[in-house]
C-alpha cells in the first residue's frame, strides 16, 4: 500500500465527512425500502425471519446504488477522472481505494440500520449472531467490488445511472444468494451457513481479482 | 465457390428444418408418460444448446477483441463482430428455451416455473446478456466495445457460479417437481433420430443467423470506418 492509495482513501473520506451525502442518502433509502417491505409483506412470527435476510440484503443492495453512482459521477466534475487517467500510476490502486472507501459507507449504513431492523421484524436470532459479523461485510464486498467496476465502466455512457443497476444486479445474483441463505442459516438455524459463507469468500476472490486485473482496461478504454 | 455456398447452405438449412419437424411430429412416437407435449424437447433442447454455444462464441469475441485491440485493429474488430452477433442470436435462441420450457413445464410438471438450478442459470444468462446488449446501446462511441468486451468476461465468468450456487440452493431444498434427466425418456430410436435431426437442423439454422448477423456487423463497421475517413477528409 502507498501513497496513491491512501491519498485516493482519505480524499474520499474526507469528502463524505464534510458533506455526508452519501451516507445519509443511503441510510434513508435502506430505511425506507424496510418499511415498505414491512407494509407489503405484514412479517408477523416465523415468517419475518424467513424473510428478514433477503429484505436487509436486497435494501443494502438498493441502497448502496446510489452511492456507486456517485462514486465516480464526483470525479466527473473539473476533470478530475481525465487528470487520474493520465497520471503514471497503474489504476488499480484507485480502484481499490474506492472499494475500500464504498466498503466503509455500506458497512456504517448497515450497522446503523441493524437495530432498527432487528425491532421492526421483531428478530431473534436461533444461530450464532457472531457469523453475522462475518457474512455481511463478504456480500457488502461483494457488492461493493463490482458496484464500483461497473459503475466505472457505464460512467460515459447515457443512461448511467440505470445502467450500472441493469448490469450490475444480474452479475450479483449468485453473491445475493449466497448472502441471504446464510444469513437465513444464522436467523432461523435451519441449515448450516458455513457453506454459503465458503461461496461467498470464493466469489469475492474471482470477483475482486477480475476487477483488479481488468480495471485499467475499462479506466483507459477510449 | 463462396458464393455457391452462400446460396447452398440456407436451402440445405431449411430442408433439414423441414425434415426435422416430419420426424418430431409425424414420426417420433408419443411419450409413455407425458404423451403428446414431449415433442417440444425437439425444439427445446437444440435451442438450449445452440444459445449455450453462441455465448461461448460470445466470449471468445471478447477475449479477442481485448487481445487484438492495440496490435491488430481489423482482427480486433473481427472479434468484435462476432461477440455481437454470437450475444445477439445467443439471447433470441435462450428467449426461445425460456418460452418453451414453461410451456412443458405447465404439462409435465403442473407449474410454469420452478426455481431449480437448470432454470434459473439460464434465466440468469438471459439476463446477463440481455444487460450486456443494453451497454452496446447505451455507450456510444469507441470505448464502447472495449466495454462491452470486459462486460462479456464478467458475465461468462458468473454463469458456474450461479449454477452452483443454485445447486446447493436446491440440494438443501429439495423441490419435488425436480424430475429425472429430460433425456433419460429416450427409449424407442425413432425419437433419437427425430432429435439428432432436429438437432442438426436448428444448428444450421443458428449458424445461418450467425452467419448474416455477423456480415451485417462487418458492413457497419466499414461503413462507420468510412463515414469518419470522409468526415476527415472534408475537415482538411
Amino acid at each position: 500500500m502507498n501513497s496513491v492509495f491512501w491519498t485516493h482513501l482519505v480524499k474520499d473520506l474526507r469528502i463524505e465527512w464534510r458533506s455526508l451525502d452519501a451516507i445519509v442518502s443511503m441510510l434513508f433509502f435502506s430505511g425506507l425500502v424496510v418499511v415498505l417491505f414491512s407494509i407489503a409483506f405484514d412479517p408477523r412470527g416465523a415468517f419475518s425471519q424467513q424473510i428478514a435476510g433477503g429484505v436487509l440484503c436486497v435494501a443494502t443492495m438498493f441502497a448502496s446504488v446510489s452511492a456507486l453512482n456517485q462514486a465516480w459521477a464526483r470525479e466527473i466534475r473539473h476533470q478530475v477522472m481525465d487528470a487520474q487517467r493520465m497520471t503514471p500510476s497503474s489504476g488499480a490502486q484507485l480502484y481499490f481505494a474506492k472499494v475500500l472507501v464504498n466498503f466503509i459507507f455500506v458497512t456504517v449504513v448497515q450497522v446503523a440500520l441493524a437495530p432498527f431492523f432487528f425491532v421492526m421484524y421483531n428478530l431473534q436470532v436461533a444461530g450464532d449472531a457472531r457469523i453475522l459479523a462475518l457474512i455481511l461485510p463478504l456480500g457488502t464486498w461483494a457488492l461493493v467490488c463490482n458496484g464500483v467496476f461497473f459503475a466505472a465502466l457505464s460512467i460515459r455512457s447515457r443512461n448511467r445511472e440505470l445502467l450500472l443497476s441493469l448490469i450490475l444486479f444480474p452479475i450479483f445474483i449468485p453473491a445475493l444468494l449466497g448472502m441471504v441463505q446464510a444469513m437465513n442459516g444464522v436467523l432461523t438455524g435451519d441449515h448450516d451457513p458455513w457453506l454459503w459463507i465458503k461461496m461467498l469468500t470464493g466469489y469475492d476472490i474471482i470477483f475482486t481479482t477480475v476487477s483488479l486485473l481488468l480495471f485499467d482496461v475499462v479506466f483507459h478504454a477510449e | 465457390m463462396k458464393k455457391a455456398a452462400f446460396t447452398l447452405f440456407p436451402v440445405i438449412t431449411i430442408l433439414l428444418m423441414i425434415w426435422g419437424y416430419y420426424q418430431a411430429i409425424y414420426v417420433a412416437p408419443d411419450d409413455a408418460l407425458q404423451g403428446y407435449v414431449f415433442r417440444i424437447i425437439y425444439y427445446h433442447v437444440p435451442s438450449a444448446s445452440v444459445a449455450f454455444c453462441f455465448f461461448a462464441v460470445s466470449l471468445l469475441g471478447s477475449i479477442g477483441y481485448l487481445a487484438f485491440r492495440r496490435s491488430h485493429p481489423n482482427r480486433a474488430q473481427i472479434a468484435d463482430a462476432w461477440a455481437l452477433a454470437g450475444a445477439e442470436v445467443g439471447v433470441v435462441f435462450n428467449t426461445v428455451v425460456l418460452t418453451t420450457g414453461p410451456l412443458w413445464g405447465r404439462r409435465a410438471w403442473g407449474i410454469w416455473w420452478t426455481w431449480d438450478a437448470r432454470l434459473t442459470t439460464t434465466l440468469v444468462l438471459w439476463l446477463i446478456y440481455v444487460s450486456y446488449l443494453l451497454l452496446r446501446r447505451f455507450a456510444a462511441g469507441p470505448q464502447m466495445q472495449t466495454l462491452a468486451a470486459v462486460l462479456g468476461i464478467f458475465g461468462a465468468l458468473d454463469v458456474p457460479i450461479v449454477y452452483m450456487s443454485n445447486r446447493w440452493w436446491r440440494t438443501q431444498h429439495p423441490a419435488p417437481v425436480f424430475g429425472g434427466d429430460e433425456g433419460s425418456g429416450m427409449k424407442d430410436p425413432t425419437m433419437i433420430h427425430a432429435f439428432l435431426w432436429n438437432m442438426l437442423a436448428w444448428f444450421c439454422w443458428g449458424l445461418l443467423v450467425l452467419f448474416i448477423r455477423y456480415h451485417v456487423e462487418r458492413r457497419h463497421q466499414q461503413y462507420a470506418a468510412l463515414e469518419a475517413e470522409e468526415a476527415l477528409a472534408s475537415a482538411d
